[in-house]
């Protein structure tokens, strides 16, 4: 009983000690974001390897989810000669809700996942020992230019996902089921606003997921064993962390932005 | 070579990621939710709008002329007030235009269709529209289809 | 000074040393990697750390580059103490050093010739042009200047060593530290490095220190010898004065006898009791 309790207290500390590591980290993390201002070639490469190889599944997935949720909402909304309103359900759902946490869930597949491995590996071949024998932090040469990518390609990563699901969805709707386009596009711009949907939802919420998710995984990489096993424990912790992180974070902010409804 | 192609892919899937937030306010949602319309408000009272909300749409003959952009109440007579921002495309409007709180089908969305009047004056920032009729609530139209039906009954007798 | 060597004794083998190490002390855990180690290394020599695997050769060669910190005692390079630097100064002083790794640590996702190009575009503002002569120099000192567009997942072990000298010379530094540079290298190439080292130190006027357990090779280019085993200096000297050395540490060690003084295992509890108690400890 006793041995449990203080081994429970050891977990707890041991949480908390890495709660502040996380967070030492991140300061680190930003504070080497000026570096790129003088060095923006390293930005792009990393653009490339998160932003650019993650398209793929990013378009195809956010054609399905538009064309099921086309589908779906079909079914719901024929019953009460409502189909005019499936617009709005797809705009919504996607730009509210499914935008933003399906593609950092995809991400932190993704590229979160890649990203951990790489610096895990990094550091288990002595690649950032050794740079730091150079003299090179590697805070601001390897570490900042990922960070900063990932923040900027997940946002623009949920547009790309929200824009296409809802062409997906007006592939079902309109051109397979056919609802009118006309009304199919009047609705939707009638009930989804600049701001309080597009802005909190695609913008905030897949900014402040798009932090997460690549802080995890950097820090993940970072902290890990530099031993094969390691690494590959740190990865898979990276997707499971980002994705309870992501999930809890939505509730959270869809609290916070659409209360009141 | 091989940096060029890297940096046009990077630009090509910024670009993307622009256009795609461009399409999500363009296409998608009303760029003129943005508060800052140049439409001139015109206010009218109800005695009850029913489930009319703000950004519901004003149309004149169908066509969409302006939106409501707010709701509030009017703590002396006790009536709704409905402050609508009219398109200054449409700027001559009759200052006894009536308006009524309709519903598009049956259980869709409520909104608020103007009547052109016959004045020669027309309606201004700060307006009012005098002659209003409330949304239909389907609890009282029930109510007086049963004393209609009721009455009905009992009047035949009493005519020749 | 050929005793074998107590503190007292301990003189430093030249007037002005590159790097010294007074009573320093290290654990990591309950394993005591370093007691008390007192050394010295000369400037402009080359001066070699031998001993058995696992007695913390890498770990010292930690502590001099300031990646870790002693328990106790004092590290200095150059009259500067290592690990009482600020972050600043660490690097302003890891730029004279150069390191080669024992994994060498090249940088997988760089090719051969961006990875000695590195150090070079991080620290200076040479023209391209300047750092192509450079780098093609520096990778035709160690016979690599053909490989420059490949890969380091390309390379073979003793090749991706020889890059990683490339490019720990590229900045020309004033002292260089070799991990196990012979490890893994076919004869030929192993004498080309033993002769490159020595020729590299002389020519550049460099401080080297060589870690290895490849004893003949290092006697062949060493000025200076140090045998470490069980935290402490067993025994140091030139290589003539070790090689007819009496002591019995020195001739097992030179002469790669597999029985005597010196334990070729990890510290554990008698081969029996494990045994016997069945759970290893
Ligand atoms: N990160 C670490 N954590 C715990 N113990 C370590 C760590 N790194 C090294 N050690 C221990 O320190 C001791 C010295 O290691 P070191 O790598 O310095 O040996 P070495 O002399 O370089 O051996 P080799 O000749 O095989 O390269 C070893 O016994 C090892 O078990
Ligand atoms: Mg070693």
């Amino acid at each position: 009983m006793m041995a449990s309790l203080a081994e429970l207290g050891r977990f707890a500390l041991d949480r908390l000690a890495r709660l502040g590591r996380a967070n030492l980290f991140l300061l680190q993390l930003l504070r080497a974001l000026s570096f790129l201002f003088r060095r923006p070639g390293l930005l792009v490469k990393q653009l490339h390897a998160v932003g650019v190889l993650s398209l793929p599944i990013i378009l195809v997935s956010g054609l399905f989810v538009g064309m099921v949720l086309g589908l779906q909402g079909y079914a719901n909304l024929v019953d009460f000669g409502a189909t005019s309103s499936l617009g709005t359900v797809v705009a919504l759902s996607l730009i509210r809700e499914l935008g933003p946490v399906l593609t950092a869930l995809l991400y932190a597949g993704r590229a979160g996942s890649a990203l951990t491995a790489e610096i895990g590996l990094m550091r288990a071949t002595e690649q950032l020992a050794s740079m730091q024998m150079m003299a090179v932090d590697p805070f601001p040469r390897v570490l900042a230019p990922r960070f900063l990518a990932g923040c900027i390609a997940v946002p623009l990563l949920t547009g790309i996902f929200t824009a296409v699901g809802i062409l997906g969805g007006y592939l079902v709707a309109v051109v397979q089921l056919g609802v009118d386009g006309g009304s199919f596009w009047a609705q939707m711009q009638a009930k989804v606003q600049l701001l309080a949907d597009v802005g909190n939802g695609v913008l905030i919420k897949s900014t402040v997921f798009g932090l997460v998710a690549n802080w995890i995984a950097l820090f993940e990489g970072y902290q890990a064993q530099p031993t094969s096993e390691g690494v590959s424990l740190a990865t898979t912790r990276t997707v499971v962390d980002t994705s309870l992180a992501v999930l809890g974070l939505d509730f959270l902010l869809t609290a916070l932005m659409f209360g009141e409804w | 070579m091989k940096q060029k192609n890297l940096e046009l892919a990077v630009g090509l899937f910024v670009a993307l990621g622009l256009a795609a937030f461009f399409m999500l306010a363009i296409k998608v949602s009303d760029l003129s939710s943005l508060g800052n319309d140049e439409g001139y408000r015109v206010t009218a009272h109800f005695e009850n709008i029913g489930g009319l909300k703000a950004r519901a749409p004003v149309t004149l003959g169908g066509v969409r002329v302006g939106r409501v952009v707010g709701i509030g109440l009017d703590p002396q007579s006790y009536e709704a007030v409905v402050t609508m921002s009219i398109d200054p495309k449409y700027d001559r409007l009759p200052t006894d235009s009536s308006a009524s709180i309709l519903t598009s089908g049956l259980l869709g969305e409520q909104y608020v269709g103007l009547e052109p009047g016959g004045m020669d004056s027309y309606l201004k920032e700060g307006g009012t529209l005098k002659l209003t009729q409330s949304a239909l609530v389907l609890e009282k139209l029930i109510g007086r289809v049963f004393t209609n039906m009721a009455s009905g009954e009992s009047a035949p007798p009493k005519t020749p | 000074m050929l005793a074998i060597s107590a503190r007292s004794d301990f003189a430093p083998p030249h007037d002005d040393p590159l790097v010294t190490m007074r009573r320093l002390s290290f654990s990591r855990g309950e394993h005591r990697i370093f007691r008390e180690l007192d050394l010295t290394i000369p400037r402009g020599k080359v001066t070699a750390i031998m001993g058995p695997s696992g007695t913390g050769k890498t770990t010292l060669l930690r502590l001099i580059g300031g990646q870790i910190r002693p328990d106790a005692g004092r590290i200095e390079v150059d009259g500067i103490c290592v690990h009482e630097l600020g972050r600043k100064e660490l690097y302003q002083l890891r730029k004279r050093m150069g390191v080669l790794f024992q994994s060498g640590a090249l940088f997988t996702d760089l090719s051969v010739f961006d990875n000695v190009a590195f150090p070079l575009r991080e620290h200076t503002r040479l023209p391209e042009s300047l750092i192509r002569t450079l780098v093609l120099m520096k990778l035709e000192a160690v016979g690599l200047r053909g490989a420059h567009a490949l890969m380091p997942s390309q390379l073979s072990g003793g090749m991706a060593r020889r890059v990683a000298l490339a490019r720990a010379i590229a900045l020309d530094p004033t002292m260089i530290l070799y991990d196990e540079p012979f490890a893994g290298q076919d004869p030929i190439s192993m004498g080309v490095l033993v002769k490159l080292i020595r020729t590299l130190n002389d020519a550049l006027d460099l401080t080297s220190i060589i870690v290895s357990h490849d004893v003949k090779e290092t006697a062949a280019i060493a000025d200076y010898l140090y045998l470490i085993s069980d935290g402490q200096v067993v025994e140091h000297g030139t290589p003539q004065d070790l090689s007819h050395s009496a002591s019995p540490w020195v001739d097992q060690f030179m002469h790669a006898l597999p029985d005597g003084p010196m334990s070729f295992h990890y510290p554990a509890p008698p081969y029996e009791t494990d045994l016997l108690t069945g759970t290893p400890s």
